[in-house]
C-alpha cells in the first residue's frame, strides 16, 4: 500500500502518473503541473474530454499522447457538450447492463478562453442540464497556445498582443470575467477554485468535485511564464501571491454556501503580484491603486458572503 | 511504438487516426530543451517531497530509500524545485555543452 503512495503528513499522494513526463509544455508551466495533479486526484477510472488548448496541443503531438486515462479532444465550444453526451451514454449502456463494473467518471477540461468564451453556451447549458461531471477550468488569463492574445479572462492591465500597452494603452481595459460566479449562479452542487501552488487544495478539490453527484465547476489559475513574461521557477510562486494578495482567493460553494479556504488574517499589496510580470511592468501608480480598491472591494465580497451564509445556518 | 517518428508511413496509423498506446509522450525527451540543470545534495534534503509535488514534467521520483531523484532526460529545467525546496538542497547549475 504504502510502496504506491507518498506520504505528506496524513495524507497520501500516488506515485502513479496519469499524464506522463514527455509532454511539450513550456519550461515552467504551471498549468501543466496543475493537469499532473489534477490528474493524480481523479485517478485511473475517468475520461477525459478536453477543449482545444494547451494542454491538448502540448499533450498530444501526434503519434504521442501524455495521458495514460481515455482522453478524447474537442473543440473549443463543444467541450461540456461533448462531456454531456459522453455521461449520458455510460448512463445508458449500464442501464441497458452493458457496462459492467463501475462506470467512469466524465471529467471536461478547458482553458479560460475555451470556458469563459468560445465554450460558456455548451458549459451553461450542461450545467443546467444537471449531467453527473465534473468540468475543470484551466485558466493562464489569455490565448497562450496561439501567442497570447487575451480572452475575457484576461485580468484589467495585462498587456497581451491584442491589448498591448502603450502611450495610449494600458493594456487590457475590461475586469476579468468572473467564471467561478457564473457557474454558481446555475446553482449547482460544488463551484471551487484552486491553484497548483497550493497543491494538496487543489487535488482536494478535484477529488471532491468527481465525486460530487450532478455538475461540479474548478476554477483553476495556472501562471503562464511564457505569457505573463515572469521567470519560470517562480511560477508556484506567483500563483502563490496571486493567492495572498487577495487576487485570487481559494474558495468553494457547496450548495450555496460559499467557504474560504485559505484565510487571511491581512492581505498582501497587490504590487508583490504585479511586480514579478512582464504583462503589467508598463502599469502607473494610478493604475495600481485601481486593481488594489477593487481586489479589496472584490475581496470584502466574497468575505461577506462567506461569513453570511455560514452565519445564517 | 516500434518505428521512430520520422519511420512511420500513413499505413502505420490506426483507424481514425487514434493513439492506442497510453503516455507514449515517454517516448519524446524533453530532457534537452534545458539550459540549466537541478543538482540534488542529499545532506541537506529532508525528504519532505515538495520537489516531487511541485516538478510540472513529474521527473522527479522517490527512490527506495525516501530520497527523490531527477530524471534529467525529462527534466526541462525550470527551476522551481530549486525554488520552492525548503532547505536549498537543490541548486541551478549551467549546461555545458
Amino acid at each position: 500500500m504504502m510502496a504506491d503512495k507518498i506520504a505528506f503528513g496524513k495524507r497520501l499522494v500516488t506515485k502513479e502518473e496519469y499524464f506522463s513526463s514527455g509532454h511539450r509544455a513550456c519550461v515552467g508551466c504551471a498549468e501543466a503541473l496543475a493537469v499532473r495533479l489534477a490528474c493524480k486526484a481523479l485517478g485511473p477510472n475517468v475520461i477525459i474530454v478536453n477543449a482545444t488548448g494547451c494542454m491538448e496541443v502540448v499533450s498530444s503531438q501526434f503519434p504521442y499522447t501524455a495521458w495514460s486515462v481515455p482522453w478524447i479532444h474537442t473543440l473549443f465550444e463543444n467541450t461540456a457538450a461533448v462531456a454531456s453526451g459522453v455521461e449520458a451514454g455510460l448512463k445508458t449502456m449500464k442501464r441497458k447492463g452493458r457496462w459492467p463494473g463501475q462506470e467512469p467518471q466524465v471529467v471536461a477540461m478547458a482553458g479560460d478562453g475555451g470556458t469563459s468564451d468560445i465554450g460558456l453556451q455548451a458549459l451553461s447549458g450542461a450545467l443546467e442540464r444537471g449531467h453527473d461531471f465534473l468540468y475543470i477550468c484551466f485558466d493562464n488569463e489569455a490565448y497562450m497556445n496561439t501567442g497570447v492574445q487575451r480572452s475575457s479572462a484576461t485580468p484589467f492591465g495585462a498587456a497581451t498582443t491584442t491589448s498591448p500597452a502603450g502611450k495610449e494603452s494600458i493594456g487590457q481595459v475590461t475586469w476579468k470575467k468572473n467564471m467561478p460566479a457564473i457557474a454558481a449562479a446555475h446553482d449547482i452542487p460544488y463551484v471551487a477554485t484552486a491553484c497548483p501552488s497550493y497543491p494538496f487544495d487543489l487535488m482536494d478539490k478535484v477529488a471532491k468535485g468527481v465525486a460530487t453527484p450532478g455538475p461540479a465547476y474548478v476554477h483553476i489559475l495556472s501562471v503562464c511564464p511564457t505569457g505573463w513574461r515572469c521567470a519560470p521557477e517562480l511560477a508556484v510562486e506567483i500563483g502563490r501571491l496571486a493567492v495572498q494578495t487577495g487576487i485570487f482567493p481559494l474558495y468553494e460553494i457547496e450548495g450555496g454556501q460559499y467557504k474560504l479556504n485559505v484565510k487571511l488574517s491581512k492581505l498582501k499589496p497587490v504590487t508583490e503580484y504585479l511586480k514579478l510580470q512582464g504583462r503589467f511592468g508598463h502599469l502607473s501608480e494610478a493604475t495600481i491603486k485601481e486593481i488594489q480598491d477593487r481586489v479589496d472591494r472584490e475581496y470584502a465580497k466574497l468575505m461577506e458572503k462567506a461569513t453570511a451564509v455560514a452565519g445564517s445556518s | 511504438m516500434a518505428k521512430a517518428e520520422s519511420e512511420l508511413g500513413w499505413k502505420d496509423l490506426e483507424i481514425g487516426s487514434i493513439v492506442a498506446e497510453p503516455g507514449s509522450a515517454a517516448q519524446y525527451k524533453t530532457g534537452d530543451w534545458k539550459t540549466q540543470r537541478p543538482v540534488l545534495d542529499e545532506s541537506k534534503c529532508n525528504k519532505c517531497g515538495l520537489c516531487y509535488i511541485f516538478c510540472p514534467e513529474g521527473c522527479i521520483k522517490q527512490k527506495a530509500d525516501g530520497y527523490y531523484e531527477i530524471d534529467l532526460s525529462y527534466c526541462k529545467g525550470c527551476g522551481i524545485c530549486a525554488m520552492e525546496c525548503p532547505k536549498d538542497a537543490i541548486t541551478m547549475v549551467a549546461e555545458e555543452e
